[in-house]
């Protein structure tokens, strides 16, 4: 696990790879191409590049009538603007007509760093979810990101892509990557781990350090928010008894939320959210945020003792 | 059509309003009627479309941004053929095809889906975009509302429309002086819009917006290198005497004796 790379970098180089044989993508961004990484296929595709400038809702609104017109349109900008400023664009314009737009947004969660909570969308996957109909994918690695990017575009609807800043580990493994189809990365008995984005490299390695102690912790990848895997869900909560859902989101209305909504009613389980508990961001690095906010090895392994 | 064809259309879609949104009880007979002209002119003369176009990728495309007004999109559509006039009845209800603001997944003809103001613009910059790319033919219409204006998505469309110069691209404003508190100028004034749209770099042409001839003159001024936008004065309410420049009658429908007053005076 040596390579490092950030999910938004994966994210314009299969823009690029996939633009060149689907001549009906285009991207549209909101000034922070370089940033975004849209700026390679604007290069490579000047013609089906519009950048919308810093208007987030017209953006959206030029999507979905480019949508319209049999194209299939991936938008981006930061988390925070995409699902936040333009929410109501999002649901209404796109949404709400079922539109083929695919949101890949960048710089989501608190690993946006030292920019501060202004700019670290940790409500973005919660805000996506409430809309019917959008599928949200929350990639792991720039690998996963890739096969992500490719099966947006090979399904018809609206989807939410998010991506980070932060350059990531790069798994050796080759998953398997099935649009709504979770991983199980590790298998185990005593406590299954729900994980996605960039708290997966975590869970995996604290996972390993309570094998040492003897605890048997299932990790499983569920890159695909909604529609959410029921199916591997029940099954690993019912095979483990005790549940932990780690993600670099507030603890309401992400990943947490949508395994306790399959969870609910159907036994009794042992249940903790790893996440963001209900404050807004701030700026720092991101190791230093991520261990003020709990989001550590060392805190998945605590948690998952406490079940 | 003709001139009569065309005035004897306006009549008929002016009665669906009346009829939609008194069975309903509810939705917007003011600033249907005041689009009304527009509406028939771009349907039933301007725009290369029809119910047997309804996919071919060339046709023109209309957006009612102002989706408030879907009783007259939805009479005229209906009136045309896109769907079964027997749906004018069930405006509003639940199951209906005629949804209280147009969605394109309910109703054959609705391009986009409208209804929260200020939204439409933009999709219809993107459209226009679209047709470009594709080397189509395709010209993009959109209808606003002059209270509309006060949304700030209008001008970030209206930027976009001139920076793309989006020559295939015609903005009709219905500018009818009211909206739901009270007048445009008591509410939030919307000063020169003349002077606004055309610092944001549209070609603007200002007309009677229930005048056909300056309506048609309006669309066949040819504009090349940026975007058109047609101020068209209208009257709210237009065609109905008791709900002509009345802000009364923005959102709600007329009961049984003022439905047939108004019936009587749209008369053929």
């Amino acid at each position: 696990m040596s390579e490092m790379k950030a999910t938004r970098v994966a994210y314009g180089e299969a823009l690029v790879e996939l633009g060149a044989v689907n001549d009906k993508i285009v991207v549209l961004d909101a000034d922070l191409s370089g940033s975004t990484n849209t700026a390679k296929f604007a290069k490579a595709y000047p013609d089906r590049f519009f950048n919308a400038g810093i208007a987030e809702a017209n953006m959206m609104g030029m999507a979905a009538g480019l949508a319209t017109m049999g194209y299939i349109p991936f938008t981006s900008t930061f988390a925070m603007f995409g699902t936040g400023r333009a929410y109501e664009q999002v649901r209404n314009g796109i949404g709400y007509p079922h539109l083929n737009v695919k949101l890949a947004m960048s710089h989501a969660g608190i690993t946006l760093g030292e920019d501060g909570g202004s700019h670290q969308a940790i409500e973005d996957i919660g805000l996506m979810r409430l809309i019917p109909g959008m599928t949200i994918v929350v990639p792991c690695d720039a690998n996963e990101t890739k096969k992500a990017v490719k099966a947006l575009v090979e399904m018809e609807g609206p989807a939410y892509l998010r991506l980070a800043r932060l350059p990531s580990i790069v798994f050796e493994d080759e998953m398997p990557f099935t649009l709504g189809q979770a991983n199980v990365l590790r298998d185990g008995t005593d406590a299954v781990i729900f994980c996605c984005g960039y708290m997966v490299a975590g869970c995996l390695e604290a996972a390993k350090r309570l094998a040492m102690e003897n605890i048997s912790v299932a990790v499983v990848n569920v890159h695909t928010i909604k529609p959410i895997d029921r199916e591997t869900v029940l099954t690993y909560a019912r095979k483990c008894g005790k549940v932990l859902t780690a993600e670099e989101h507030s603890t309401i209305g992400g990943l947490g939320d949508a395994v306790a909504d399959v969870l609910i009613g159907q036994g009794s389980f042992s249940f903790r959210k790893i996440g963001i508990q209900d404050r807004f961001g701030q700026s720092g690095k991101p190791a230093d945020l991520l261990r003020e906010y709990g989001l550590t090895e060392e805190d998945i392994c605590q948690a998952v003792k406490a079940l | 059509m003709n001139r009569l064809e065309l005035e004897a259309t306006c009549k008929q879609v002016r009665r669906d309003i009346i009829n939609m949104t008194a069975d309903a009880c509810s939705g917007h007979p003011g600033g249907s009627l005041s689009a009304t002209e527009i509406l028939v002119a771009l349907y039933c003369r301007e725009m290369n479309i029809s119910p047997e176009k309804m996919n071919d990728p060339d046709r023109d495309r209309f957006v009612l941004s102002k989706g408030h007004a879907a009783p007259a999109l939805y009479g005229l559509l209906g009136e045309l053929g896109y769907f079964d006039k027997s749906a004018f009845k069930t405006f509003r209800q639940l199951g209906s095809i005629l949804q209280g603001h147009p969605c394109r997944d309910y109703c054959p003809g609705v391009e986009v889906s409208t209804g929260s103001l200020g939204q439409g613009i933009s999709i219809a910059v993107g459209m226009a975009l679209g047709a470009r790319l594709a080397k189509s033919p395709a010209r993009i219409f959109a209808l606003c509302g002059d209270g509309e204006l006060q949304e700030g998505q209008v001008w970030e469309a209206s930027m976009a429309a001139a920076h793309y110069k989006l020559d295939n691209f015609t903005v009709i404003v219905d500018h009818n002086g009211l909206q739901i508190d009270g007048t445009n100028d008591e509410v939030m004034s919307l000063g020169d819009i003349q002077g606004k749209f055309r610092a944001f770099g549209y070609e603007v042409i200002q007309i009677d917006g229930h005048d056909f001839d300056q309506i048609f003159a309006a669309f066949d001024r040819k504009v090349t290198g940026k975007p058109k936008l047609i101020l068209a004065e209208t009257i709210k309410g237009k065609g109905v005497s008791y709900m002509e420049n009345q802000v009364g009658w923005h959102g709600k429908g007329p009961n049984e004796e003022e439905r047939q007053i108004a019936l009587k005076e749209l008369e053929d």
